[in-house]
């Protein structure tokens, strides 16, 4: 578990670092995760018992951040709602525009991508 | 009443002390995530809402400033980086699943990622949004940092789209799912990807409490739309100037 919590937080310090090097736009743990899947795809090929074993450490321990993902929202969450008052009167109007736009953005990426695939599924 | 006094002495000195906010943030998401899965994972009851609703009480009610209590909680907060790198894993277990849809994952980025920025755009229009709102508000579904540094960028202000960035993926990770099944959309991935294109993180948390094909594909859109966003936005900002 320790390697593999050494080797995630070691891939994020390294897409921050290419992130500050080139200066991207795009988040470090983002370009860091982009690295970690390049690297696991790369290593498909060494299938050495430490290599494996390694591997499997790093996914197990994915696995359990990821069964906490939700929780890593709160602290900005309730930063959103303590600080709900710089909307000031556009409040109201902001949320229903974000509701409305969110959901029928989630609909229509959705229903293209199902319809798309079910097209390919066909041939 | 000494006893009162004492009592009184022990809170002055806990609530000084990040342990206490680091603590009532994990015990109110237990409750949260109680009710979640006691409702069958039933969408508006979502864990984080509810959290964020029992911390928020406590703070206003006892006249805690954030900052004191994001002393505590910024330990949670800091996982939120390696987290979104663990997601690379996931992603790499389902990649051959993601090779075959190529196609049909780059149509719905394009399409749908122009659709969340065009949409706001045109409501906030019509709602009458001052233009530093609405500037504000163009990158919402990307992922906070991004959207952050986009707002930035095009004259928004960055404090301003963290709020509603967060509040896009509470509103996607709430009400999307009646969305997909009122579609009656029934290709997980599809509908993973619908929501971690819209609503980010918060989407894709939903996303893999419920199906991890689905948990997947909204973690890839989750990226994708942050890069898409990052390129779209700026672009249909200099279009919008010319005219």
């Amino acid at each position: 578990m320790l390697r593999a919590i050494f080797i995630i937080f070691f891939f994020q310090l390294l897409g921050e670092a290419i992130k500050k090097f080139f200066e991207m736009r795009i988040p470090g743990p983002v370009l860091g995760l982009i690295l970690l899947l390049v690297v696991l795809i790369f290593l498909k090929r060494f299938k050495t018992a430490a290599i494996t074993n390694l591997k499997d450490d790093v996914i197990n321990t994915s696995n359990y951040i990821l069964n906490y993902l939700s929780l890593l929202f709160v602290p900005i969450g309730v930063g959103v709602v303590m600080h709900l008052s710089y909307l000031e009167n556009n409040l109201f109007k902001v949320l229903i525009i974000v509701f409305i736009s969110t959901i029928l953005t989630i609909g229509l990426t959705a229903f293209l991508m199902e319809k798309i695939n079910k097209r390919i599924n066909k041939k | 009443m000494i006893e009162k006094d004492k009592l009184y002495s022990i809170w002055v000195y806990l609530q000084a002390e990040p342990l206490f906010w680091l603590t009532l943030t994990i015990g109110s998401y237990l409750i949260g995530d109680y009710f979640y899965k006691k409702s069958k994972l039933f969408p508006l009851v979502n864990p984080v809402a509810i959290s964020i609703f029992i911390v928020s009480l406590v703070l206003i009610n006892l006249d805690i400033s954030y900052e004191r209590y994001f002393d505590g909680a910024k330990f949670i907060h800091f996982m939120l980086g390696p987290a979104t790198v663990a997601l690379a894993i996931p992603i790499y277990k389902q990649f051959k699943v993601i090779q075959k849809e190529a196609l049909s994952i780059s149509a719905s980025l394009i399409v749908g990622s122009l659709f969340a920025i065009i949409s706001t755009f045109v409501l906030c229009e019509i709602f009458k949004i001052d233009d530093q709102v609405l500037f504000s508000m163009l990158p919402r579904s990307a992922t906070a940092p991004i959207a952050m540094g986009i707002a930035d960028l095009i004259g928004g202000i960055p404090s301003l789209t963290a709020i509603i960035t967060i509040l896009t993926g509470i509103m996607g990770a709430s009400f999307g799912t009646f969305a997909l099944d009122f579609l009656r959309l029934k290709d997980m991935s599809a509908r993973g990807f619908g929501l971690g294109l819209a609503s980010h993180g918060i989407g894709t948390a939903r996303a893999m409490s419920r199906n991890e094909t689905a948990g997947v594909f909204a973690a890839l859109a989750l990226g994708l739309n942050g890069i898409a966003t990052a390129i779209l936005v700026p672009l249909l900002f200099k279009l919008l100037n010319f005219f």
